[in-house]
């Protein structure tokens, strides 16, 4: 990156920017835009992420969190490609309360895509260890709603890490277990992708972003090739890479939260009027067959 | 009845794009954090919601503020109803970790939650929203 680049960067709201992740650095530069889509043309899979809608949610930060949402909806259902499916990576509620899941419902219901995945947020767990939730959203999961399933030669996990906490994510014995099951017939060239809500590495524990026993998974899924991790919770695009696991954290469809640390605690952003937008988003990933990690494409809220 | 549950609350712009391609073969990845740029890259946080945790109204109340309990630490007689209420935006529950403590249901801004304690002993508990936060009630007999 040169220094004009550099300085094109800095002032990137407007801009495209493209992040190339190699060997766990981050390396990002500014996108001709006439260049053509570097989203891979011949992905044999294509899907979405979509997080923190927080539906129920009422404060300044955003006053039409479904407003918001319902916008990523026609977002994705613009998309050049129909994905393969759309991942709903948690706190889809604010509260939890059964009219909540039912707005979420149906809003999800509108997405054109092959299906709809979920994984819970604590939001979604407040006071019943997550029981509404697996009622509205949890069919074909076991467990406390945890599932896997395999696309296009990649197997998905889906983890619940928001209940019995006690500061961090927590995934708990039984389904450290069945993860373990879950992969034991698999080949190590297959590409795993694991959801959760809770990032399943410490990104900042003081603010409970981490999860306490994430290091028993990783640690089996050391031998596969190549391992992605898709997040929310944070509310802000994130990415990290250990060894052969790459960790995506995604933006959230409702407000911001503050960076790691800055501030007293992971309150609502209330952003300056018309800000909003830039802060929200949805994720497009593909995957390459032959091709190691997958791609991944974060988009503004239209 | 333990629990006097007294809760009030019952198209593609590509100008707009962030492209990022994970190439994750080269095994030695050394784990070093490194942030993308991200919407929020120059993100100027004028508001907060979060507010220092005021002192507590009374002697048996905990107030919940600036994602915290405060106090922290509250011994009590056995008998003795504790009254939580929750001075931020963002909800919080009273959750203990033991059976026969505190399970509150999601309390909202302004919500207030009442438990009896009526066994003694020493009471755990969290917000599950919020983890991190952490509160302990001791009951005397």
């Amino acid at each position: 990156m040169n220094r004009r680049q550099l300085i094109k960067h800095g002032a990137w709201f407007g801009a495209a920017v493209a992040l190339a992740v190699a060997g766990g650095e981050v390396v990002s530069r500014v996108v001709d835009a006439d260049a053509p889509d570097p989203f891979p043309k011949d992905a044999t899979l294509r899907f979405v992420q979509v997080s923190d809608s927080h539906i129920g949610f009422t404060g300044p930060a955003n006053t039409d969190v479904a407003g918001s949402f319902h916008r990523a909806v026609k977002q994705v259902n613009a998309l050049k490609h129909r994905p393969d499916f759309v991942l709903h990576s948690g706190d889809l509620t604010h509260l939890a309360t059964p009219a909540q899941f039912d707005h979420v419902k149906q809003m999800t219901s509108e997405l054109k895509a092959g299906r709809v995945v979920f994984v819970p947020g604590e939001h979604d767990s407040i006071d019943d260890a997550g029981q509404k939730y697996r009622a509205a959203f949890g069919k074909g999961t076991v467990g406390d709603g945890w599932y896997s399933f395999d696309l296009q030669g990649v197997h998905f996990i889906g983890l619940v890490n928001t209940l019995n906490l006690k500061k961090l994510g927590h995934l708990g014995e039984d389904q450290i277990a069945w993860v373990q099951r879950d992969i034991a017939g698999l080949h190590s060239d297959t590409p795993i992708v694991v959801f959760s809500h809770i990032p399943l590495f410490a990104l900042y524990p003081a603010w409970g972003w981490g999860t306490d026993d994430a290091a028993r998974v990783l640690q089996m899924l050391a031998r596969f090739s190549s391992v992605t991790c898709l997040n929310g919770h944070i509310h802000q695009l994130f990415t990290k890479t250990e060894g052969n696991v790459t960790f995506h954290s995604a933006t959230t469809t409702a407000y911001p939260l503050p960076k790691p640390g800055q501030g007293p605690a992971p309150a609502p952003v209330t952003l300056p009027a018309g800000k909003l937008q830039d802060a929200l988003g949805i994720r497009e990933v593909g995957y390459v067959r032959g091709r190691a990690g997958l791609a991944v494409r974060d988009q503004k809220l239209a | 009845m333990d629990a006097a549950s007294g809760a009030r609350a019952a198209g593609l712009a590509a100008g707009g794009a962030l492209i990022l391609f994970a190439a994750v073969a080269c095994g030695g990845g050394g784990g070093k954090a490194a942030p993308a740029a991200s919407p929020m890259g120059g993100m100027k946080m004028p508001s907060s919601s979060a507010a220092q945790a005021p002192p507590a109204a009374g002697p048996n109340e905990v107030s919940i503020g600036g994602f915290a309990f405060g106090p922290a630490k509250l011994t009590v007689k056995r008998g003795t109803t504790v009254t939580w209420t929750n001075r931020d935006e963002d909800p919080h529950t009273v959750t203990a970790s033991a059976t026969g403590g505190p399970r509150s249901p999601a309390l909202v801004a302004g919500a207030s939650f009442r438990f009896t304690f009526t066994k003694p002993g020493t009471f755990t508990y969290i917000c599950t929203i919020h983890p991190f936060m952490h509160g302990t009630v001791v009951v005397t007999p």
